[in-house]
């Protein structure tokens, strides 16, 4: 949206970090690297663009937001909590037995979440359905979804940047779906680029016949601009590549498979929270660094 | 076979319903000519939607399309179809996605195409969700009446279709029942329980067996989830021998769930005719004699069974 205020955005994205970190942290498990590289992305969405009612989570008129890379569901339940789906303290029950933040999105525990994800290839056919389902309602309503490189790898992945681009047509093209592709180069067990590389990927999208927009994901700005640009294009939807780093934030989980899908303990979680906010520790991040603490004493 | 087959069938409720509800939309993946959704096309063509030969994506969709309110029927050949199995386990079960998953060409009864194309297992991948009842009609009126109760069914469900043709067994009187199994022909030796395309068989073995003194109980299975336990353990009760009859994999059908539920609820004599191996090319009529589901084998079966 026109001016926004990037300030602001990034504010609540080191907060985001901060809580992705904590969550995980009290779960003893998850995946912090993809849920920092999406954090930046997340946050502009959630704060500057999903048109969403957290009083009423199946709002027939609300924009869907599917996060494809289930995997990384911690940074969308931090997006959550500050939209007030519910209170923030909550996020500390992730991956715990009765909790509603299952370790992957759960539609049905949680109102909110759009589809269940973390099968990795699923949640961009689902999209497309959304966005298909909403031409044919005639509602204005966008579908965004956030999908993983790794996940890419997916056949059904490519079944659906297939078809999105040529459903629809004449009158329904799904010019109201945003795919955007969390580009930070490491999977579960390495680099994408030695695993299976997506490179050419805007070429494919575009011989594809998406239209395909390539952004810093980290720059709030950049990703704003492009969300402009995705509704503003007519008649085709749009690919955002968003070049991410993987554990951003963080230095000692920037760009290390290491850091995909492990819990850091206490002492690192709370080493880490401190890089993310700096010198001196702001006031609203103390209690929850006293907490880890404490977790690690424990 | 004179009677329609319940692809048929389904193609022709389709249309009837889809002129009454607009919510209804078709998803095919380059199989709607065989899924019998052409005709569906061809009067909504705006709710008709062909992926192309990419079944994952196409239940992902339907998956979407029935998370923005619509009823969306995901069709093609049962293997293929459950054959994605991890796409409805999530996006459609998980997600309690109300999407109608129609699988038709079930079964060795497909014949000559050989067994890539036969929904042998489809039963029972499904039966291992919580959430997805699985109907199978067996003739043109239960496939009519189940494909208008499809519609209704607030959550995802799955319909099991035939390509050969079916002959009637139902009155016209006939009411479809959610969850309740019928009753087609009483007797007092043995229940048979028959599902889809064998129900007709399972007749005629009745009358056979008739000759021979055994009055064999048919009931019509279909729905074969959930299991309508009160019908059959009346039946059963009475009978004290029960056989299962279904064109499915020996394996996780209706056999195994009637075998499961008589185990726990009351333990009776049993025998499941089924699919025992892969299926293979050849004539309907050759198969169904070579894996024992035509109304000789039946018959064998039972009178096998009841020592006689």
């Amino acid at each position: 949206m026109a001016n926004p205020d990037v300030a602001k955005l990034e504010t609540i994205a080191r907060e985001g970090r901060v809580e992705i970190l904590r969550m995980i942290t009290h779960a003893g498990s998850g995946h912090p690297g993809g849920s920092l590289s999406v954090i930046d992305i997340l946050a502009d969405l959630y704060f500057n663009r999903l048109r969403l009612d957290p009083a009423r989570p199946q709002w027939e008129d609300r924009d869907r937001f599917i996060l494809s890379k289930g995997h990384c569901v911690p940074a969308q339940y931090y997006c959550m909590a500050k939209r007030g789906f519910f209170p923030m303290d909550r996020v500390i029950t992730l991956r715990k037995l009765g909790s509603p933040l299952q370790g992957h999105p759960d539609r049905v525990a949680l109102p909110g979440i759009e589809a269940a994800t973390g099968s990795l290839g699923q949640g961009i056919s689902v999209a497309v359905g959304m966005a298909l389902g909403l031409k044919l309602a005639g509602k204005a309503a966008r579908v965004y979804c956030v999908l993983g490189d790794g996940e890419t790898q997916e056949g059904q992945v490519w079944e659906s940047l297939m078809s999105a681009p040529k459903l629809g047509g004449p009158d329904h093209h799904l010019d109201n779906l945003c795919v955007i592709l969390d580009y930070n180069g490491i999977q579960l067990d390495g680099f994408v680029k030695k695993i299976l590389d997506l490179e050419p990927i805007t070429e494919k999208l575009k011989a594809f016949a998406w239209a395909v927009l390539e952004v810093n994901g980290h720059d709030i700005a950049q990703v704003d601009k492009a969300l402009d640009q995705a509704e503003a294009n007519k008649g085709v939807p749009t690919f955002i590549v968003a070049h991410t780093v993987k554990g951003k934030g963080v230095s000692f989980m920037e760009n290390d498979p290491e850091w995909h899908g492990k819990a850091p303990k206490p002492e690192e979680a709370v080493r880490a929270i401190r890089e993310v906010v700096g010198e001196p520790v702001p006031q609203w991040a103390q209690p929850i660094i006293a907490e880890l603490s404490a977790l690690g004493k424990k | 076979m004179a009677g329609k087959a319940s692809r048929a069938a389904f193609g022709e409720a389709l249309l009837e319903l889809g002129a009454k509800d607009e919510r209804i939309v078709t998803v095919d993946a380059d199989l709607s000519k065989s899924t019998m959704t052409g005709g569906f096309g061809k009067k909504f063509p705006d709710r008709h939607f062909n992926v192309g030969i990419a079944e994952s994506g196409m239940i992902g969709l339907a998956a979407g399309l029935a998370l923005t309110g619509h009823v969306p029927f995901a069709c093609s050949f049962a293997c293929f179809l459950v054959g994605r199995f991890e796409t409805i386990r999530v996006s459609v079960a998980y997600s309690d996605a109300p999407v109608k998953l129609v699988g038709t060409h079930v079964g060795v009864a497909i014949g000559e195409d050989g067994y890539t194309q036969m929904g042998l297992e489809d039963m029972a991948c499904l039966r291992a969700l919580p959430n997805i009842p699985i109907l199978q009609p067996a003739d043109e009126i239960e496939t009519r009446q189940a494909v208008a109760y499809a519609v209704e069914h607030p959550g995802p469900i799955y319909l099991r279709l035939t390509r050969q043709g079916l002959e009637p067994v139902h009155e016209a009187s006939y009411r479809f029942r959610f969850g309740k199994a019928d009753v087609l022909r009483p007797g007092h030796d043995v229940t048979v329980l028959a599902t889809g395309g064998t129900v007709w068989y399972a007749l005629e073995a009745a009358k056979a067996l008739a000759a021979e003194g055994i009055q064999a109980e048919v009931v019509n299975v279909g729905t074969v989830k959930p299991l309508d336990e009160e019908t059959i353990l009346r039946s059963a009760g009475r009978t004290g021998h029960v056989v299962t009859v279904e064109d499915h994999s020996i394996s996780g059908g209706l056999g195994s769930a009637v075998a499961e539920m008589l185990a726990e609820l009351m333990p009776t004599p049993l025998k499941r005719i089924g699919v025992t191996t892969f299926g293979e090319s050849g004539d309907m009529k050759g198969l169904y004699a070579k894996h024992g589901l035509d109304a000789a084998g039946i018959t064998a079966a039972v009178r096998k069974f009841l020592r006689r």
